[in-house]
């Protein structure tokens, strides 16, 4: 069973991003730059299914410019078998990178497709879905388990009541929630074993991909600053601040 | 052209994001048809027939909407939906799940997660959790669009009720998933987005049993229980108790976290909370920068003087 992961370039999570002055995004210049930490689990899902005799060949596929070769090496030091890079200078929104994807499925035929539920930079936890739309496969998204048996898997997805559990035929797409796994560390020798795996680059226009960005972001501010930072020095004084200035209680 | 309303409920009652969502409806001043599917949604579809707004209800019902799909909602909406300008649904793992995948269909983008409409081509979502608001139009013929329940009121009960039509389910063709179990943390307490007081835990906690001492004050001030990430990583509580970035999204009078640090994530999900109080033993924890009332110290002593200094409000 061929494994397709898709994974994406995004600022690290422990970096606080700043607002350009001009409001026309964030300020990029000098920001840490790391894999989207959900493709991380993607890609870590991927290797355990291999390391369990699951999975024949993992490919990971990352949609962008120059950059993502970067996340697309991290994601073979971790155990990818190989790289696809699909190359545009195009901001990628959801639907463009399910398109694309889907190109990419009826080139590849894999039998798992792996994504993480969101990006951490725009949040719009979408393409997943847009992608088994597209293909009409069965989605599991969310998921915090997932067992292969044969040509049918059972995943656990957390959702807004608890857990919900599914099983469902393969070819399927599948979304990563944060407790799916705990990923490795890639390790210095696996890192230069990656240097030498296969990474090809491929033009969205090849794919006959268009990657047109259907949003349009007018502008980017800050959210309006709360203005914390009262102490209270103990707990009767905070219960006469709840009910006699903020009334909340 | 009307807006389309795909309602949330549990089979009986529509649910508090749904209300939300008829709220942020409102906007467009178009005429709202709301959506109903499940294998009982008459009473939900009665309730949703009583909004003010709202100028028809669809029913869809079948048996196999008593655990519903988004593979076969999406089948039973795409032909429904091309009659429509705007599609809004709640921006919970409801709507998540279901609108892209019915927005790829229609090819068209999904503006997720809303929480302003400028006009109705222009909107306002949070990126980066939360650190930055991007207001962002399209062109596309439809526009679908989920709705972050938190930032729109619920909408009031009318007393006009309007139309049913019935509309057929249709099932998808292509392979579809198989319902299995839902485990459901099930709680005597007000429901996590919706409460007017959440007390949320953290890693703080140090173990599952310490938890009783959130408990007992949720249990005083009729309070939701909320966590961290790192709370719900660790066991303490069920994972549909995580506030945050990739969690929920609350946005109570009463906010109250109690050994959690403050981590830009975790924030995302609570800084729109009316007063944030935080209790943490280290006096650097960046949750205090937000916080409108702060108290430094070990939370096993201040939880249960402040339990037990508070009047039972509920
Ligand atoms: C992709 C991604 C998504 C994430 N999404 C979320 C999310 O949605 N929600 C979320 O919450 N996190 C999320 N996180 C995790 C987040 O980065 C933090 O790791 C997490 O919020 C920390 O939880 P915490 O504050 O409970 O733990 P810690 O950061 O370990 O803080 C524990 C706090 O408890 C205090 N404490 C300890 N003992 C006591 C005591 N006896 N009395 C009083 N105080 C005490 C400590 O001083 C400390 O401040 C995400 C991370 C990633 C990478
Ligand atoms: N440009 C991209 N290249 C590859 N994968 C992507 C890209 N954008 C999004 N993805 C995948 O889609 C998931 C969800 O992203 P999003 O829908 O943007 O929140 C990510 O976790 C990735 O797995």
């Amino acid at each position: 069973m061929k494994v397709l992961v898709a994974v994406k370039r995004v600022v690290d999570y422990n970096v606080k991003v700043r607002v350009r002055a001009d409001e026309t995004g964030i300020d990029l210049s000098g920001v840490k730059m790391s894999l989207n930490p959900f493709d991380e689990i993607a890609v870590e899902e991927a290797v355990r299914l291999k390391e369990k005799g699951l999975a024949s060949e993992i490919i990971v596929v990352s949609i962008g410019d120059a950059s993502c070769q970067e996340s697309l090496r991290t994601a073979l030091a971790l155990g990818a078998d190989r790289a696809i890079h699909v190359e545009t200078s195009l901001e990628t929104q959801p639907l463009g990178v399910a398109k694309t994807l889907k190109a990419l499925v009826e080139k590849e035929s894999p039998r798992l497709i792996i994504l993480g539920k969101q990006a951490i930079d725009d949040d719009f936890n979408q393409t997943g879905q847009m992608l088994a739309g597209l293909l009409r496969w069965p989605q599991g998204t969310f998921i915090s388990h997932l067992i292969r048996n044969g040509e049918e898997i059972e995943v656990t997805r957390e959702v807004d009541g608890g857990l919900e559990t599914l099983k469902m035929p393969l070819p399927a797409v599948v979304t990563t929630d944060l407790r799916l796994n705990e990923p490795r560390y890639a390790t210095l020798p696996n890192i230069m074993k990656a240097k030498q795996k296969s990474l090809e680059v491929i033009s969205a226009e090849t794919l006959g991909v268009d990657l047109t960005p259907r949003l349009k972001t007018l502008k980017v501010v800050e959210p309006p600053p709360r203005k914390g930072g009262l102490m209270v020095a103990n707990v009767d004084e905070l219960l006469d601040k709840l009910q006699h200035e903020a009334k909340v209680i | 052209m009307p807006l389309l309303l795909i309602a949330e409920h549990d089979q009986s009652n529509l649910t508090a994001s749904t209300l939300a969502t008829l709220t942020a409806a409102k906007a467009f001043s178009a005429p709202v048809h709301v959506v109903v599917m499940g294998s009982s949604p008459e009473k939900a579809a009665e309730e949703a027939a009583f909004f003010k707004s709202v100028e028809k209800v669809w029913m869809i019902k079948d048996p196999r909407l008593a655990h519903p799909l988004a593979e076969d909602m999406t089948e039973t909406l795409l032909d429904l939906a091309k009659g429509y300008d705007f599609i809004l649904a709640p921006s919970t793992t409801f709507g998540k799940n279901l609108l892209p995948r019915l927005a790829a269909l229609l090819d068209v983008a999904l503006i997720s997660d809303v929480i302003q409409i400028q006009d109705k081509n222009t909107f306002v979502r949070p990126i980066y959790a939360g650190n930055a608001l991007a207001t962002v139009t399209s062109n596309d013929p439809i526009k679908v669009i989920t709705i972050r329940p938190t930032a729109f009121e619920k909408a009031q009960k009318g007393n006009s009720s309007a139309p049913f039509e019935a509309c057929p389910f249709k099932e998808s063709s292509s392979p579809l998933p198989i319902f299995v179990r839902m485990e459901t943390s099930s709680s005597e307490r007000p429901e996590l987005t919706s409460a007017s007081i959440v007390v949320s835990g953290g890693r703080g906690f140090q173990s599952k049993e310490n938890f009783a001492l959130l408990e007992a004050l949720a249990d005083k001030l009729g309070a939701a229980i909320g966590a961290s990430r790192a709370a719900v990583d660790a066991g303490f509580v069920p994972n549909d108790y995580q506030v945050g970035q990739t969690g929920k999204a609350v946005a109570p009078t009463l906010y109250i976290a109690v050994g959690i640090s403050g981590a830009i994530q975790h924030l995302a999900g609570m800084k729109d909370s009316k007063i944030i109080v935080a209790i943490n033993k280290d006096p650097e924890a960046p949750i205090f920068q937000i916080a409108d009332y702060g108290l430094v110290g070990d939370l096993f002593k201040i939880l249960p003087e402040l339990t037990a200094k508070i009047k039972k409000t509920a």
